[in-house]
């Protein structure tokens, strides 16, 4: 029952009205569809705002997807990114609580080697900053997991946008 | 600038829309515009007795005359007492625009008294639900309701009004235009995939045209009938989409699906080229997926294109109209070669026609068959179950009988406020009903509402004492064990174990009197055709006619959910 299950994105122009959110979320929960991540933000049109969603479905459901959100009235437009050049990241903080010296040393060539940011310090504590693609966050949540006795994560989801020249991801 | 209130505004618009009927039950947060509409006489305002009986009335109006259906209820409770109405009309595609009072704006969220988000609870049975936040706002959003309601695949629209916004003053202009700009009907027919799949048509040896509901919400059954004609295409139906062609016509083969034809079913296994017109290919029409329509290519024309490819993998999809579509199929295309094809079809109507046994007492048969008799025009409203079924398979539908029913959602309680709606909306049209006992009882109290608006319906019961398509259930896959669905269980039954049970009730006649209709009750075939004679008669107020049914009557032939061919129970 494979047919071609994975990770797609989608970008959604939508009506930056009361309620729309709701309603495509509520879409995925009613009709079964896998929803990984789903950003929402206004746009350079405050009537507008766009969405980014991530789904992990195969490619008939995939499709079905596009159309019921193509079929909303509040849907301006439906943008598949799966396979155009797109620019995507996602925002992960970490903060890894009960470090040794040793830890924080191991931290910061972490936080080289993955080109992320150290953006608070305390006496046994560390706040780093990713932004990079989910998939780099999903490597790194899970060496983190592995390294350190006591974390803390928060994820923002991906958003997206089309490249100018080719560039993917 | 002239100001007026929201209040008036909505009048106004309703007006502007050519609303000549709304269906409206009051409250305290919608009592404003029922004095609205107190002052004027424009628009008649018909009070069911309830707001579940009052969706269903507005949708048959809508089903039968073409026009938006339009309800307005209170807040709170007479907001979700539309919930079943809504996802039925949603599921058939019905045009309707529902009102609901809001509590004030400063009140939303506080659980205020009759307060509910509305909105929320429905925004999945709802094309498109909105709350009017702004008194500036409700003239273009009552002009989008009315127009996303009625194009594109017709659906019903919910707006919530707030008691506050709608005693605001503000511009009295209502918009003359539409432009949103989510939301562009498909209004043209795509001529290169259209030829590709007559070129499909033409070629195929066993070509098979599948109509839905589609083709009757779009009018499209006179060209329809014209294409058949000209391609020499047989026809089969879904539930909805019978009386796409006239049933009595030569090319016309039955419904498909778990309660179809066997020729039908045969049909769509054999057949090489499946052209569809306007349906979702639900699965009680497809049975199990991959069994359905083996050996054939499928063309697929819909309206909406979340219905393309869902259920079933389509070879040439069509977005369109199915008029519009079918339209310029008429231009196209020219007669195929299925001779060979059309007696293969003949021979499996031979092998199994469809039939009831007889039964020597009355059989449901003997009635559809007085009604298909007696009537030369009418609109045709079932309830949901075996009854449903039985008129589906059995009733002519022409040009001039049209047949409606819960066919999505399955709605029971729709057949009695279904035949209030079909009359009001077509007053000189005799309307017949048919229901079991049980969807009866659902909305059994919309006989008060049928006598005060003068409707002569002809509601018709049949009356097993049973749940009769779970019963039906129950004898072929769970050991006859009746559990819940006998209507005359009581006490006394699980007192005595089942030795006794207590008399049925209520006495239909009794209480269609009560009511001030007519009640008839038909215990023999040779009464049947005296019983319509009468109810023809009465021309002031309802009729309800009662039938008395074996219980052990079944809907056959029958192909066990999620089946396919080889599950088909003919009898037994």
């Amino acid at each position: 029952m494979d047919k071609g299950m994975k990770k797609r994105w989608i970008s959604l122009y939508v009506e930056n009205q009361v309620g729309v959110l709701s309603k495509i979320s509520g879409l995925f929960s009613g009709k079964g569809y896998n929803l990984n991540s789903l950003t929402v933000g206004t746009t350079e049109d405050p009537t507008v705002s766009r969405m980014t969603i991530a789904t992990v479905s195969d490619d008939e459901t995939f499709e079905q997807i596009k159309k019921q959100l193509n079929r909303m009235v509040e849907v301006i437009k439906v943008i598949d990114f799966t396979d155009i050049f797109v620019r995507m990241k996602e925002i992960l903080y970490i903060k890894v609580k009960k470090c040794t010296p040793e830890d924080k040393v191991e931290l910061f060539q972490i936080a080289e080697t993955f080109k992320a940011k150290v953006i608070d310090y305390g006496r046994d504590s560390l706040l780093l900053e990713f932004v990079q693609t989910a998939t780099k966050n999903d490597a790194v949540v899970k060496l983190m997991k592995e390294e350190f006795e006591l974390i803390e994560v928060v994820r923002g989801g991906s958003v997206g946008i089309e490249s100018i020249s080719m560039m993917e991801r | 600038m002239k100001q007026i209130s929201g209040n008036k505004l909505l009048v106004k618009a309703l007006k502007e829309e050519g609303v000549e009927v709304l269906f409206g039950y009051p409250g305290a947060c919608t009592i404003d515009i029922s004095d609205e509409l107190y002052k004027q006489n424009d628009i008649a305002v018909v009070l069911p007795r309830h707001e579940q009986a009052l969706v269903h009335e507005a949708d048959a109006y809508a089903r039968t005359t073409g026009k938006v259906g339009v309800c307005l209820v209170t807040s709170g409770p007479g907001a979700t007492n539309l919930v079943t109405g809504l996802a039925t009309a949603n599921y058939d595609s019905v045009p309707l625009v529902c009102f609901t009072g809001q509590v004030a704006r400063h009140l939303i969220g506080n659980d205020a008294f009759q307060e509910v988000d509305i909105v929320g609870i429905t925004r999945s049975i709802t094309k498109y639900g909105v709350t009017v936040r702004n008194r500036e706002d409700l003239g273009r959003i009552i002009k989008e309701a009315f127009y996303i309601a009625r194009t594109g695949r017709p659906g019903p629209v919910l707006i919530d009004l707030p008691k506050d916004v709608m005693c605001e003053l503000g511009s009295a202009e209502y918009p003359k235009n539409v432009n949103i700009r989510g939301y562009k009907p498909n209004t043209s027919v795509h001529i290169g995939q259209l030829k590709r799949a007559i070129k499909l048509l033409q070629k195929a040896k066993r070509p098979l045209f599948l109509a839905g509901g589609g083709v009757n919400i779009a009018g499209a059954n006179e060209v329809f009938r014209q294409v058949v004609e000209k391609t020499n295409v047989p026809v089969i139906t879904t539930v909805m989409g019978r009386g796409a062609i006239p049933t009595n016509h030569p090319l016309f083969i039955g419904n498909l699906g778990m309660h179809g034809a066997y020729a039908a079913n045969m049909a769509v296994s054999e057949c090489d080229l499946l052209f569809s017109i306007g349906t979702r290919f639900n699965d009680r029409i497809t049975g199990k997926l991959h069994a359905f329509a083996p050996h054939a290519q499928i063309v697929h024309i819909d309206i909406d294109t979340a219905s393309i490819s869902r259920n079933i993998q389509v070879h040439i999809p069509i977005v369109a109209d199915a008029k519009d579509a079918i339209t310029k199929m008429a231009e196209y295309v020219e007669e195929c070669s299925t001779k060979k094809w059309l007696a293969e079809i003949e021979a499996w109507k031979a092998e199994h026609p469809l039939t009831m046994r007889p039964n020597p007492k009355m059989s449901p048969l003997d009635i559809i068959n007085e009604i298909n008799t007696q009537f030369d025009e009418a609109i045709l409203v079932t309830d949901v179950g075996q009854h449903q079924m039985l008129v589906a398979q059995y009733a002519e539908i022409t040009e001039k009988k049209k047949l409606i029913m819960s066919g999505g959602l399955g709605t029971m309680g729709y057949g009695l406020p279904g035949a209030i709606g079909a009359k009001i909306g077509n007053p000189d049209t005799p309307v017949i009903s048919v229901s079991g006992d049980g969807g009866m009882q659902m909305n059994i109290q919309e006989l008060a509402t049928a006598v005060l608006e003068e409707l002569p319906i002809i509601a018709c019961i049949f009356n097993n004492e049973y749940l009769g398509m779970v019963r039906q259930w129950q004898k072929l896959f769970y050991g006859k064990r009746y559990g819940m669905t006998n209507l005359r269980a009581g006490a006394l039954s699980r007192r005595t174990d089942g030795a006794e049970y207590p008399e049925y009730t209520p006495d239909f006649v009794k209480l269609a009197e009560s009511y001030g209709a007519k009640g008839i009750r038909v215990t023999r075939k040779q009464d049947i055709a005296a019983a319509f004679e009468e109810a023809k008669k009465n021309t002031k107020t309802p009729t309800i006619i009662e039938f008395i049914i074996d219980p052990e009557e079944m809907v056959y032939p029958m192909i066990k959910p999620g089946g396919t061919l080889e599950d088909m129970i003919m009898d037994c």
